[in-house]
């Protein structure tokens, strides 16, 4: 069990406190202090902002579930929506097409894989992305 | 969090102050572009006070930069530090996009 847990509504105004208090604790934690400023923040927006709009269809009764812990130097963020999930491998794929830096969206994900150490999916009960980062 | 504007003719600077994410990223586009609406040909988007930015907040910088193209303009990006280039790069839109180190080097000659 991860010791910090959100259950929020599926509302983008929900995710900032989680991203600060997650950040706040890798600082404390003494993770470098980029990886405080972006490799965190923007990993967990991206992963949160993705379950509400995407795997909850931005409903709002809809709920995202995140837990987040940090042991043996490792973050662990574990983000639950309600949603079926999406192919990381072929999301991670978009990337490499000729026109992906002139697209309005499909960064997200890749953001992801691209800030973190891991990046895992599956679907139980809801769709999860796990994001793991290790201390360095 | 905000975004403090100044105007002066075709002349548009957006300091983004604080993060330029999804919750807010609608809000920003949508400043914008009632500016461009109402004749702001030059835009400069300033992120020397910026936190960071993410995939939403990237994309709404790409849409607002083909907008403004459509209406003749151009978008110059500037105080971007360390990490906000990183992001750009990874992205690979700095290839995309007119960075500036400083807010004075994107205002010259624009």
């Amino acid at each position: 069990m991860l010791p910090l847990q959100w259950s929020i509504a599926s509302d983008v105004r929900e995710i900032e406190p989680i991203v600060h208090a997650v950040s706040h604790a890798c600082a404390a934690a003494g993770f470098a202090e980029k990886a405080c400023r972006l490799n965190v923040p923007v990993a967990l927006t991206e992963a949160i902002a993705n379950a509400i709009m995407r795997g909850n269809n931005g409903d709002v009764s809809r709920r995202v579930l995140v837990c987040a812990g940090i042991a043996n130097d490792t973050l662990c963020v574990e983000v639950t929506d309600e949603g079926t999930g999406f192919d990381l491998i072929a999301v991670r794929a978009m990337s490499q097409d000729a026109d992906w830096a002139t697209r309005e969206d499909g960064r997200g994900v890749f953001l992801m894989l691209a800030l973190m150490d891991t990046v895992e999916t599956w679907c139980d009960r809801g769709h999860t992305v796990r994001l793991v980062l290790r201390r360095i | 969090m905000g975004f403090v504007i100044e105007r002066n003719d075709e002349l548009l600077t957006v300091a983004v102050d604080g993060h330029l994410v999804v919750a807010n990223r609608q809000e920003f586009k949508q400043l914008v572009l009632d500016e461009v609406e109402q004749g702001a040909r030059r835009v400069l988007i300033d992120f020397t006070d910026t936190g960071y930015i993410d995939s939403s907040g990237l994309g709404a910088l790409v849409s607002l930069g083909k907008r403004i193209r459509e209406h003749g303009g151009e978008l110059r990006l500037s105080g971007l530090n360390e990490d906000l280039r990183t992001l750009f790069e990874l992205t690979r839109l700095d290839t995309l996009f007119h960075l500036y180190d400083l807010r004075s080097d994107a205002l010259s000659g624009f």
